[in-house]
């Protein structure tokens, strides 16, 4: 069956969180393969027994190509080594397939587990109707259908043509979190493998009969755009195929090897308008952050009236600068356009936008372009642009050919979409026991939906409800977003504003807890004491539940013991992605730099799908937090982004990596963001650490720069 | 361009290309052997680590002439048969998140156990600190060098 006609049979769809439906098809109409059961877009199950599971979201490292079929195969009762796994590329058949906002598992949550549990009905109905017996004497597991009482058991693979023949069911029961045999499970990865031997293919290792590489030549002011080019030398350059404008601001240099194109490129002058921004620098931007603080905002949550509150007024300021994604491959994408199709093969987190960017740019439908998703080295939210692919397919149609544009390392830090600089207003009115009665944090960011055009409802940056809510229930408390312009071009990166707020509001509490005397974790326990319901948009946040991840957090680190000599202590808790997160963070200070040596991670993130993978997700976002509260700090001069490789933005190394001890709350909840969550906590607690070591507040990240 | 005979994981190949090419993309696209990564092209990250002589280098920063005739191994001919011990004990430890920069991990931790059968933490950080893992695996990966070294990681 083609895509085009699955798209024919697209029928009811179930509805799951946050608005997703899932369009199913039937396979019972005349196109239908009858040799395969495949009740749902998400699996496929063979005569021979092979089990597909279908991925409609991309791997970039954050272990979705493993934990979502495991979803689906716990409630198929699959027999885990069985499944194979399959990409899909853009579709209409599973919603939005966009990957980023730690999204993946608790938005196909439900839909995986239905397709499983439709599937698994299905299969008993046929072993009932080929046995002639019960349905209900028939169980299904590991693979196979049983009816106990005779004996008799069929595959799944056995079952599969009679099934393809049965009715839908609209309703089907769910599992029990008690039964979960898949769930929960240590299961390997099943993408080691080959990324072990060199044999697993990323984007950039994607090879095309024919195939040319290109680089180009960007304008390095932002916002600039070719004036004219002179490619004499670029086409003496061995290899050097074709040099030509793409879109206004770049020039790009094909040849038949990346080499070639780079050494074209190298030797390519090119005239640039430099445009509007060619005076702009990072202190211009941070001062403009500064002068909106007169601007009156929308709130993002409101309780009470913080500004009739009395008491001591405690107020502090915290900024924080642009940051570069810089995922270890660097962009790419490859291309093959043939006048009414355009293959694409996208490292990306955004198949569907790729899809229709593409179609816009290179003049086609989007149902004549076919995207093929590949394995990503890393995206952190770079690759919730499409860039890449765009200009990939401009190329391609330019010179009539597949191609692949590479982008190098300093394309990637100074053509980049950036983590918005922010300035952050924060005050509190204590009571006469040093607890705030009244919070107010102002937030002051320009927006990354904004700057795209895209809509910004009533004022509030539709990242803002995932990413910046209350922690603390005090009962005169405003998060307030004042909404800022930026010519500096912005993108999602690792948890986005969640970063910011967490940094600020978690600093703050630290101060707070300082100027009240108070032991700086006992003070949020506090803080936390009472059972709340906070509301925040669409996410309820239980006080009960941050808490509890605190105070589990507590106990690991030893916090009631004191650490050892030399040895300092910090703690931060911050929710979001509708996940709770508590860190105490273990440093020392050596030259007047803080070492950290430990780092004790809890999560309450409901229901753990992966424990492997969760632990994965939270070292790895600390490691990443880390090398961002240290020195991640993208500045701009003369319109020109200065940093450009990995020596003057500088990801964290080995020798710099504490040990990460990972905890989650035991939970049955339905499963929330794992991705991001990490993040937010570590720089607070590491600057409080630093706070308890020197009695310094750091409050403009990153650290090593204050 | 020029003729130059490389001898890789065991076998001659002859390649025509300009002699100042750096030998990670004479190993990527006149080679096919795409195991060894492009992570920043100036020696940074060590994604491009591969074997010259049994000792790692980065090979985004070799002149391709600069290694005619010496034996080199690269990701794909580590192990002459299935996995050599730290591939599977990267496995184990399930190290790999998006999995990029792991071939020049690798590399660089086999040099490592080739001439220390058994490093000490200090030894590991020294002879890993080169390569960069922006998912950040070091934890998991100091660990799977402890496991492959207790399983006679050296060969």
């Amino acid at each position: 069956m083609s895509p085009l006609s699955r798209r024919e049979f697209v029928g009811a769809g179930i509805a799951a969180g946050a608005g997703l439906v899932i369009g199913f098809y039937l396979p019972h109409g005349k196109n239908a393969r009858v040799e395969s059961f495949s009740p749902n877009a998400y699996l496929r199950i063979a005569p021979d027994n092979k089990i597909t599971i279908v991925v409609a979201r991309s791997e970039m490292g954050q272990g979705v190509r493993t934990a979502l079929p495991m979803i689906l195969a716990e409630e198929l009762e699959a027999d885990w080594k069985q499944i194979e796994i399959e990409q899909a590329g853009a579709s209409t058949l599973f919603g939005d397939q966009t990957t980023g906002g730690s999204a993946s598992i608790r938005t196909t949550w439900d839909p995986m587990r239905k397709a499983g549990a439709i599937a698994r009905e299905m299969l008993i109905s046929a072993a009932a109707l080929t046995w002639g017996v019960p349905r209900s004497s028939c169980t299904a597991e590991s693979g196979r259908i049983k009816h106990t009482a005779s004996n008799r058991s069929l595959s799944y693979g056995e079952l599969a043509s009679k099934a393809g023949t049965l009715p839908i069911p609209a309703d089907v029961p769910l599992k029990q979190g008690k039964d979960y045999k898949i769930v929960g499970q240590r299961l390997r990865r099943v993408d080691s493998p080959a990324k072990v031997t060199g044999g697993a293919v990323f984007g950039i290792d994607l090879r095309l009969p024919g195939m040319k590489y290109a680089v180009l030549s960007r304008c390095p002011v932002i916002g600039g755009k070719v004036s004219s080019f002179d490619d004499k030398d670029s086409k003496k350059v061995q290899g050097v195929s074709y040099v030509g404008k793409i879109g206004d601001s770049a020039v790009a240099v094909v040849a038949d090897s990346v080499w070639g194109a780079m050494e074209g490129r190298r030797v390519l002058n090119v005239s640039w308008d430099e445009g509007p921004n060619k005076d702009l620098n990072t202190a211009a931007i941070i001062a403009g952050l500064k002068q909106a603080e007169s601007k009156k905002g929308v709130n993002l949550y409101s309780a009470g009236e913080p500004a009739k509150a009395s008491g001591r007024r405690i107020t502090a300021e915290y900024s924080l600068p642009f940051m570069a994604h810089a995922p270890m491959e660097p962009g790419n994408c490859t291309a093959d356009y043939r006048g009414t199709t355009c293959d694409l093969w996208a490292p990306t987190q955004v198949p569907q936008d790729c899809r229709d960017s593409v179609a816009t740019a290179v003049g086609l439908d989007p149902d004549q372009v076919k995207v093929n998703v590949t394995l990503m080295g890393g995206g952190f939210g770079r690759r919730l642009e499409h860039d890449y692919a765009v200009e990939s397919a401009l190329v391609s149609k330019a010179i009539q050919a597949p191609v692949k544009v590479i982008w190098t390392r300093e394309d990637d830090m100074r053509s980049s979409t950036y983590r918005p600089a922010s300035l952050h207003q924060l005050s509190a009115t204590l009571d006469s026991s040093g607890f705030p009665v009244g919070l107010t944090h102002r937030i002051i960011a320009p927006s990354i939906s904004g700057q795209k055009g895209q809509p910004v409802p009533n004022g509030v940056d539709p990242d803002l409800p995932d990413e910046a809510g209350p922690v603390y229930g005090i009962p005169n408390y405003l998060i307030e977003y004042v909404q800022t312009e930026t010519p500096v071009p912005l993108g999602w990166m690792r948890s986005v504003y969640a970063l910011q707020a967490g940094f600020a509001l978690e600093s703050f509490i630290d101060e707070l807890a300082f100027a009240a005397g108070k032991d700086p974790m006992k003070y949020r326990l506090q803080l936390l004491s009472k059972d709340q319901e906070l509301t925040y948009f669409t996410t309820v946040w239980h006080t009960a539940r941050m808490r509890s991840a605190l105070q589990m957090a507590a106990e690991k680190s030893g916090w009631d013991k004191p650490p050892g000599p030399g040895h300092f202590r910090g703690v931060a808790c911050f929710g979001c992605f509708q996940s709770y997160m508590a860190e105490v963070v273990e440093i020392s200070m050596e030259n007047d730099q803080p070492r950290v040596h430990r780092v004790v991670a809890v999560v309450d993130c409901g229901q753990v799908v992966n424990p492997s993978i969760v632990e994965q997700q939270i070292q790895g976002g600390i490691v990443y937090g880390l090398a961002n509260a240290l020195r991640a700090k993208i500045t701009v001069e003369k319109g020109r982004v200065v940093q450009g490789n990995f020596d003057d933005y500088a990801p964290l190394r080995m020798e710099e990596t504490p040990t990460v001890e990972v905890y989650a709350v035991p939970s049955q909840e339905a499963p929330t963001g794992i991705g991001e969550p990490s993040v937010p906590p570590l720089a607070p607690a590491l600057c409080n650490a630093i706070y308890a070591a020197t009695k310094k507040r750091i409050r403009a990240l990153p650290i090593l720069n204050s | 361009m020029a003729d130059i005979t490389l001898r890789i994981n065991g076998s001659e190949k002859k390649v025509s290309v300009s002699p100042e090419t750096p030998l990670l993309w004479v190993l990527r696209d006149t080679l096919q052997l795409t195991g060894t990564k492009f992570g920043c092209g100036a020696g940074l990250c060590g994604a491009c680590t591969v074997h010259m002589e049994g000792a790692a280098i980065r090979s985004c920063s070799t002149p391709v002439s600069q290694v005619a005739g010496k034996s080199l191994t690269t990701i794909e001919g580590l192990a002459a048969n299935g996995l050599h011990p730290l591939q599977q004990a990267w496995i184990d430890e399930e190290v790999p998140q998006c999995g990029y920069c792991q071939t020049g991990q690798i590399m660089s931790a086999a040099a490592l156990l080739a001439k220390t059968p058994n490093p000490t933490d200090e030894q590991i950080t020294q002879a890993m600190n080169g390569n960069l893992c922006r998912c950040g695996t070091y934890e998991r990966i100091r660990k799977a060098i402890h496991r492959a070294a207790g399983n006679g990681g050296a060969r």
